[in-house]
């Protein structure tokens, strides 16, 4: 369990997170879900204590990480930075890690296999390909057979069969009861890998909910309606939860509606269709549709500030 | 890979797994002898010491000074028979400084300090872990290197030499090791104050070389005042056994030396708390 209230961290005048709060709950993979910059990377190094809070906190198990007297079985983490010195083995990165809880080797070798390094775990980490690196970085966050694994970007770099040994791994750790808790920047990575959302843009909290919840709410189908009489059926469909939108004449895209009420309404009026079709969106449309208007709420100022000048 | 291997974990991660310091230093230590680089350099500031140790020693066998020599540039601060056989310490000293920054700012420059401190989240543990494991090395290797270049040196000179057993000699051979060790976790705290290789490497450079000699144009109260409290030359009080009257007591150069250390290394660990990683 990761608890986060009133987060916020500033970096000069550069507000990174914005008074987040929000709960990582076990038994589920979270997915922590944002455009690049909107403070998931800075949010999980504030939950391992790596940078301190402007204000807020952050616990884990009900205490700060520092306090734990065994934190790498509290929590196993991938950061997204590279995090091991290129000049060690693989082995001896873990090993040394290892060590800081008197883990042995024993454990150290069964992350490696569980990760598929065997055959270059004696190797220099200065020479991995960006999936090996991560690939070691998953290693060391399962070190400590952690109740809480938090991983900062997994899939990059990975090829498609490591992406899906990530997800079923994930899926696997969550079902055992722990907590997972796993950034990207890609809603179509996280609709696969996760069961609940937390989803910030520009530091703020954006939606906290699960993955069918967040696709109902963010996925407004869009009906295409093409007719010569285009200006009287809008007039005819506007309404408090409906927008209606038309890119060339004749055209509307109307959200709000179903398909059959357009017809049906268009029917009463007498007015011809020519066109009568459902555009789904997609999910990867439906998180920028939501992130965006993040981005527009806290681009404001500057905005007005052009429109003045 | 799969995530069977998960399922039995209990028999691998012990059930007492916590962070204690003495694991901390065992970590520490596993870093320092699994990069290559640190291997080479402890190596090269063996053969560094006793090479030239060896070598003014043989210089000074051939051409006895006459009074007043000015000690050649980079080598011992006296061309007597302590002073040449610990002629190497001046250019040991940037080795293992060098090899202290590199254990720490390599740590910031790879992201390994990461890791590191999110292991060990109390973070103290973490620096100090690292100057135990490289003081220790550094005493365990060039105690042995000092001794037995201060008796070779001693047999290169012949009838010129001095023993082991004469006044002050074993303080100030054993002192040298100890100063070439505590320039290593000089090192290693300066590398943690500044986070860059760099930059710390020329800090400590200047703070062992270059301010001596900047002092020594000041006005002369106060470089009087000012230059036996540097760190370089309250080592050179307790590495010689000649009264000079520009120099400390050894007990006293002992003192100042540990003060900076103590010093650099507390503001190191203060700072490593408070900022992000
Ligand atoms: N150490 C830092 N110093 C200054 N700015 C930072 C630092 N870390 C992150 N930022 C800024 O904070 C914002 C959030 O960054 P980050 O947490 O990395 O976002 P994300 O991981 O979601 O892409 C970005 O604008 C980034 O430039
Ligand atoms: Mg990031």
């Amino acid at each position: 369990m990761i608890d986060v209230t009133n987060l916020s961290k500033r970096y000069g005048d550069k507000v990174a997170v914005d008074d987040l709060t929000f709960q990582v709950k076990p038994g589920v993979v979270t997915g922590f879900l944002g455009p690049n910059g909107a403070g998931k990377s800075t949010t999980m190094r504030m939950v391992l204590g790596l940078d301190t809070p402007t204000s807020g906190s952050v616990t884990v198990g009900g205490r700060r990480y520092a306090d734990h007297p065994a934190p790498l079985r509290e929590v196993g983490a991938l950061l997204e930075a590279k995090a091991v010195h290129t000049g060690r083995t693989a082995r001896d990165h873990l090993l040394a890690m290892a060590a800081t809880h008197g883990i042995g080797r024993r454990r150290v070798d069964e992350v490696i296999d569980l990760v598929g390094l065997r055959e270059v775990a004696g190797k220099r980490a200065g020479g991995f390909s960006l999936g090996m690196g991560q690939r070691l970085g998953i290693a060391a966050a399962l070190l400590g057979d952690p109740k809480v694994v938090m991983l900062d970007e997994p899939v990059n770099g990975l090829d498609p069969d490591g992406i899906r040994w990530i997800r079923d791994l994930l899926k696997g750790l969550a079902a055992e009861g722990r907590t997972v808790f796993v950034s990207s920047h890609l809603m179509s990575e996280m609709a696969q890998t996760a069961e609940h959302l937390i989803v910030v843009g520009k530091g703020r909290l954006i939606a906290d909910v699960s993955v069918a919840e967040f696709v109902a709410r963010a996925a407004h189908d869009t009906v295409r309606v093409r007719s010569p009489q285009a200006t009287r059926l809008r007039d005819l469909l506007v309404g408090p939860d409906v927008t209606v939108t038309g890119g060339e004449p004749g055209l509307l895209e109307v959200t709000g509606l179903t398909r059959e009420q357009i017809g049906d309404r268009a029917a009463t009026a007498g007015l011809t269709l020519h066109e009568l079709s459902t555009q789904q969106t997609s999910l990867e449309e439906a998180f920028m549709t939501l992130t965006r208007d993040a981005v527009e709420y806290t681009a404001e100022p500057t905005a007005a500030g052009r429109t003045a000048r | 890979m799969s995530t069977d291997t998960l399922r039995r974990p209990t028999a691998t991660v012990p059930a007492d797994a916590k962070v204690t310091f003495a694991r901390v230093v065992r970590a520490e230590w596993i870093k320092f002898r699994s990069l290559r680089s640190s291997v080479i350099m402890v190596i090269a500031t063996v053969v560094l010491l006793a090479g030239l140790g060896l070598a003014f020693s043989a210089v000074l066998a051939d051409n006895p000074p006459e009074a007043g020599t000015p000690a050649p540039p980079g080598g011992p601060s006296s061309l007597d028979p302590l002073g040449a056989s610990l002629g190497g310490v001046n250019l040991a000293q940037l080795l293992i400084g060098t090899l202290g920054v590199l254990l720490v700012a390599g740590e910031y420059a790879t992201g390994m300090i990461r890791s590191s401190l999110a292991a060990v989240p109390r973070r103290w543990p973490v620096l100090v872990g690292k100057i135990v494991v490289l003081a220790g090395v550094s005493l365990a290797v060039l105690v042995p290197t000092a001794l037995l270049t201060f008796l070779g040196a001693q047999g290169v000179l012949g009838d010129e030499g001095i023993s082991l057993g004469d006044d002050g000699v074993l303080r100030a051979v054993l002192g040298a090791a100890f100063y070439l060790a505590g320039v290593g976790v000089l090192g290693m705290a300066v590398g943690a104050l500044l986070r860059n290789t760099a930059g710390a490497i020329t800090t400590v450079v200047a703070l062992l070389l270059v301010v001596p000699g900047v002092v020594s144009l000041l006005p002369e109260r106060v470089s009087d005042a000012v230059s036996p409290y540097l760190p370089s030359n309250a080592g050179e009080a307790f590495m010689s056994i000649s009264s000079n009257p520009d120099l400390l007591s050894p007990g006293a150069g002992l003192a100042v030396f540990v003060g900076w250390l103590v010093a650099v290394v507390g503001a190191a660990v203060v700072r490593l708390k408070r900022r992000d990683a």
